[in-house]
C-alpha cells in the first residue's frame, strides 16, 4: 500500500501529477466520468483512493459526477473531479451551485478543441471564457492554468488550498498537451507540504449561521452530520441559509460571494515573470502556450526585440493590475493562446487607450510555435 | 366536561424550521402530509437524527429541504440523487434521506434515479408525485395520466406515465412502495421501514395538485383524496409491472419489494479496498 | 356511535378521548382534516384567520377519540389532538 504523499522523483505524465496533487492536497473523494484526454486523471486516482481511505467512484455523467463532489465536500471530505470540454459543459449548472453554497471543491478540465465533439484528442485552449462565465449569472471564480506536470502538482495542492479558504469550487484549467506531456516530477516530503483545511465553526450550535462571514470575510463551514441543524440552498439565502427572495437579500449574497475573491485578490493572483524588467514588448500567456512562449522570447531578443514574457498562473481573477501597470511603460502587449482570442480580449480591455494589443491564436489541435510567435512580433512591433 | 387548554405546540414543531412556516405549498397540496409523514417516520425510526440529512432537488417537494430542522440540502433540478451519493460515500455514517417531486426525480433526473438504484447506494427516496410541474405552472410530467390535461398538452397527455415502482425494481431498488397521502399511517410506516432498511429505498407518495393539476381535471384537493380512496387497492406484494397509473383501471397501492442485498459502500469496501486496510481497520476495533 | 351489529364486549371497551387543538393561523382551509375526520369531529368555522381562511372549528368535542389522522393528514401542522385523560391528569 503506497501512502497519500508519494515523495520520490518520479517520469509522470500531467495527468497523473494531477492526481497525485489531489492526494497530496488531502482529496479523499473523487466523482468522475471517463472523457479524453483527462480520463487519465480518473484512472489513476481511481486506484489509489482506496489505499489511502478515500472513495472513487464513476458517476453516470459529468453532471451526477459535479453533484457528488459537492455532496461530499458538504459532508466534510475534500473533493474533485476532472473533465474536458464537453463536460466542463454539464458540469456548470453545478459549479453554480457550489459557488452560491460556497462549496469548497475541485474542478480540471483538461481541455481539448471545441465547439461540440471538437478534436477530442487534440489539445487546445478554448474554454478559458467558459470557466470565467459558463455558469449563469455574475460571480467570481478562481482558475489556475499550469505549464507542465511538475506544476500541475503543485497547482493541484495549491487549487484546493485555494478552494478551501475561500470556499469555492477552483478550476484547473490545463490542456491536453501538458495532461499527456510525460515530464520530470518530484514529489516532495509530506512534511515539506502545506496544506489548508476550510474555516470551522466554533461557539453555540444553536447560534451558528452557516453563511455568516468570520473574521477573514469567510464563513466556517458546518459539515452535514455534525448538529449545527444547517439549511444549505442554491437559491438567494441570507446568513441563516434561509431563501430570501428580495432585491436586498440578492445584493447582499453578492457582496459575500464576490467580496471575499474582490478583497483578497494579492492573495490569489499569481503570476511569473520572465525578461520583464526591461521589456518593451509583452508576451501574455498560459498553459501550455506559456512554454512555447519562454522560447519565443529569448528567440526575440537576439533577433533585436525586446521581449518578455508573463505567465499567467491564477488566469481568473484576472489580473488587471498588472496588465494596467505594465501597460504604462511597454509598447504593447501580444497574448498567446490556443483559440482565437479569449485571454486577448481581457488583455485589449485592460491595456486600451494605452497602448496595443494583439493575439496570436490557433483554432485548436496543436502548439503554437515559437517561430510563429517571433514572426507575430516582427510583424506587429 | 373538557377544559379548554392553551395551546401547546404541534408534535412536530421541534422538526419544523417554526420561523419558516406557513410553507409555499397551496391550500390542499399533499406535499405537506407527505413531508409531516417523513419527519413522524424520521422520528419514530429511532435513527440518529444529528445524523440525519434532507437532500432535495428543485421544484414544489423540493422545498422539503427547506423546512426541516436538521442539515438539509437544497440543490440543483434532477440532482439531489447524485449530491445525495457523493454525501453518503463521502460519509457513510450520514442517513441520507432524499426528498424530491416526480419531475425532479424521474425527468431531469431519471438517470441518477436508476444508477443510485443499480448501485444500491444506502438512500431513502422519498418521490412525492403529483402528476405535474406544479412550481412551474402545471405542465406535462412523466408522470401525468394518459389524457391529462396540463398546460402543456392543453387537450390531454398523448403520452404514457412511468409505472415508478417498476422502474425502482427493475433498476435495483432494495425497498419499493407505493401509498397516497391519504393512506398516511401505512405510509409513515413504509417510509420507516426504509429508513432502516440498508440499501436503495424508494417511496412513492401519490399526492393532490389542486392548482395546477386538478383544476385543468375538474377535481379539487377532496376530489383527489376522494379517488385515493375509490381507486386504489392495496396488494402487499404486487408484481412492479402491475401497479401502472391508470385511474379508470384503479391504481395499486402498497409495499411491493423488500429485499436484501450488499450497498454500494459494502461493495466498494470489499471490491476496491486492499484488504490489508480494511483488516487493519478491524484489528483497530 | 352506529354499528352494524354491536360488539359483544362493547360495554368492556374503554373509548379514549381527545382533545383538538387548532392552530388556526397556520390552516389553509383545505377541509381535509373535517373531510376524513371518523368522528366528524370538525366544521369549517365561519370566521377567518390572518390569512384569509376559513380555519376548522370542533363541532362535536366529546366525540373526538384521539386517532390523530387529523394530526396527520393536515399539510399545514396546523392541527393536533391530545389524549384528554393525560391533559387532565
Amino acid at each position: 500500500m503506497r501512502p497519500a504523499v508519494l515523495t520520490g522523483e518520479y517520469f509522470m505524465t500531467g495527468d497523473v501529477a494531477c492526481a497525485e496533487g489531489a492526494l497530496a492536497a488531502g482529496c479523499r473523494f473523487f466523482g468522475g466520468y471517463p472523457i479524453t484526454p483527462a480520463t487519465e486523471v480518473a484512472e489513476h486516482i481511481a486506484g489509489r483512493l482506496p489505499e489511502v481511505g478515500g472513495t472513487f467512484i464513476q458517476m453516470e455523467d459529468e453532471i451526477a459526477a459535479m453533484a457528488s463532489i459537492i455532496g461530499a465536500s458538504c459532508a466534510g471530505v475534500k473533493s474533485m473531479t476532472s473533465t474536458s470540454g464537453p463536460g466542463f459543459s454539464l458540469m456548470m449548472e453545478n459549479i453554480g451551485l457550489a459557488i452560491c453554497t460556497e462549496t469548497p471543491c475541485v474542478v480540471v478540465n483538461v481541455q481539448r478543441a471545441g465547439p461540440s465533439t471538437g478534436l477530442p484528442t487534440q489539445g487546445a485552449q478554448g474554454d478559458m471564457m467558459q470557466a470565467r462565465w459558463g455558469s449563469h449569472g455574475h460571480y467570481d471564480i478562481i482558475a489556475l492554468a499550469p505549464s507542465s506536470p511538475q506544476e500541475i502538482f503543485y497547482q493541484t495542492i495549491d487549487a484546493f488550498n485555494l478552494s478551501e479558504t475561500y470556499r469555492l469550487p477552483v478550476l484547473i484549467m490545463t490542456d491536453e498537451m501538458i495532461g499527456h506531456l510525460s515530464e520530470r516530477v518530484v514529489i516532495p516530503d509530506a512534511k515539506k507540504i502545506k496544506t489548508v483545511s476550510r474555516p470551522r465553526p466554533k461557539g453555540r450550535k444553536d447560534r451558528f449561521k452557516p453563511f455568516e462571514p468570520g473574521p477573514n470575510g469567510v464563513a466556517p463551514m458546518a459539515h452535514a452530520g455534525e448538529g449545527y441543524h444547517i439549511h444549505v440552498t442554491g437559491l438567494t439565502h441570507d446568513e441563516r441559509g434561509y431563501p430570501v427572495m428580495t432585491v436586498e437579500a440578492q445584493k447582499a449574497m453578492m457582496a459575500q460571494l464576490m467580496g471575499k475573491i474582490q478583497r483578497n485578490l494579492d492573495d490569489i493572483i499569481r503570476t511569473e515573470a520572465y525578461r520583464l524588467e526591461d521589456a518593451e514588448v509583452v508576451i501574455v500567456s498560459y498553459g501550455v502556450s506559456a512554454r512555447t512562449s519562454l522560447a519565443a522570447v529569448d528567440e526575440a531578443r537576439e533577433q533585436g526585440i525586446k521581449a518578455g514574457l508573463l505567465r499567467l498562473v491564477t488566469v481568473w481573477p484576472f489580473p488587471e493590475a498588472q496588465i494596467r501597470n505594465l501597460a504604462k511603460k511597454v509598447k504593447g502587449f501580444v497574448t498567446v493562446e490556443i483559440n482565437l482570442g479569449q485571454i486577448h480580449l481581457e488583455v485589449e480591455r485592460c491595456a486600451a487607450g494605452k497602448v496595443p494589443s494583439f493575439l496570436v491564436g490557433h483554432p485548436g489541435g496543436t502548439i503554437i510555435t515559437p517561430e510563429r510567435v517571433v514572426e507575430a512580433l516582427k510583424e506587429f512591433f | 366536561m373538557k377544559q379548554i387548554k392553551k395551546q401547546v405546540r404541534h408534535p412536530l414543531d421541534d422538526l419544523l424550521r417554526i420561523d419558516r412556516i406557513p410553507h409555499i405549498w397551496c391550500p390542499g397540496c399533499g406535499i405537506g402530509t407527505a413531508f409531516s409523514s417523513c419527519l413522524i417516520a424520521m422520528r419514530e425510526s429511532g435513527i440518529d437524527l444529528e445524523k440525519t440529512v434532507m437532500v432535495s432537488g428543485i421544484g414544489c417537494s423540493g422545498r422539503g429541504a427547506g423546512y426541516v430542522n436538521l442539515d438539509s440540502y437544497h440543490t440543483t433540478h434532477g440532482r439531489a440523487i447524485p449530491f445525495a451519493t457523493g454525501m453518503k460515500l463521502a460519509n457513510p455514517e450520514l442517513n441520507v434521506v432524499v426528498f424530491s417531486g416526480d419531475g425532479d426525480l424521474f425527468a431531469i433526473g431519471g438517470n441518477h434515479f436508476i444508477h443510485a438504484a443499480r448501485r444500491n447506494v444506502d438512500l431513502t427516496v422519498v418521490c412525492v408525485n403529483n402528476f405535474t410541474y406544479g412550481m412551474t405552472g402545471g405542465q406535462v410530467a412523466a408522470t401525468t395520466p394518459l389524457k391529462a390535461k396540463t398546460t402543456t398538452t392543453p387537450v390531454g397527455n398523448p403520452d404514457t406515465p412511468f409505472n415508478l415502482p417498476l422502474l425502482a425494481y427493475a433498476s435495483g431498488a432494495t425497498y419499493v412502495a407505493r401509498w397516497t397521502i391519504l393512506h398516511t399511517r401505512d405510509l409513515t410506516e413504509s417510509i420507516e421501514e426504509a429508513l432502516l432498511n440498508r440499501g436503495f429505498s424508494f417511496i412513492e407518495v401519490l399526492s393532490p395538485c389542486p392548482v395546477n393539476y386538478g383544476r385543468r381535471n375538474k377535481e379539487n384537493g377532496i376530489d383527489s383524496l376522494k379517488i385515493y380512496q375509490e381507486r386504489t387497492i392495496i396488494r402487499n406484494d404486487a408484481q412492479p409491472w402491475e401497479l401502472d397509473i391508470d385511474f379508470d383501471r384503479g391504481i395499486v397501492l402498497g409495499k411491493f419489494i423488500q429485499t436484501e442485498r450488499p450497498t454500494c459502500t459494502d461493495r466498494y469496501d470489499n471490491t476496491c479496498r486492499p484488504k490489508e486496510l480494511i483488516e487493519g481497520e478491524k484489528g483497530l476495533e | 356511535m352506529v354499528f352494524w351489529r354491536v360488539p359483544f364486549d362493547s360495554e368492556e371497551i374503554q373509548i379514549t378521548t381527545g382533545i383538538v387543538y387548532i392552530i388556526e393561523d397556520r390552516c389553509k382551509g383545505c377541509g381535509y382534516c373535517i373531510e376524513y375526520c371518523p368522528r366528524d369531529v370538525l366544521e369549517f368555522s365561519s370566521k377567518f384567520n390572518t390569512k384569509g381562511y376559513h380555519p376548522p372549528a370542533v363541532k362535536k368535542p366529546d366525540d373526538c377519540v384521539n386517532c390523530h389522522y387529523c394530526e396527520i393528514l393536515c399539510p399545514e401542522f396546523a392541527i393536533y389532538s391530545v389524549e384528554a385523560s393525560t391533559e387532565q391528569g
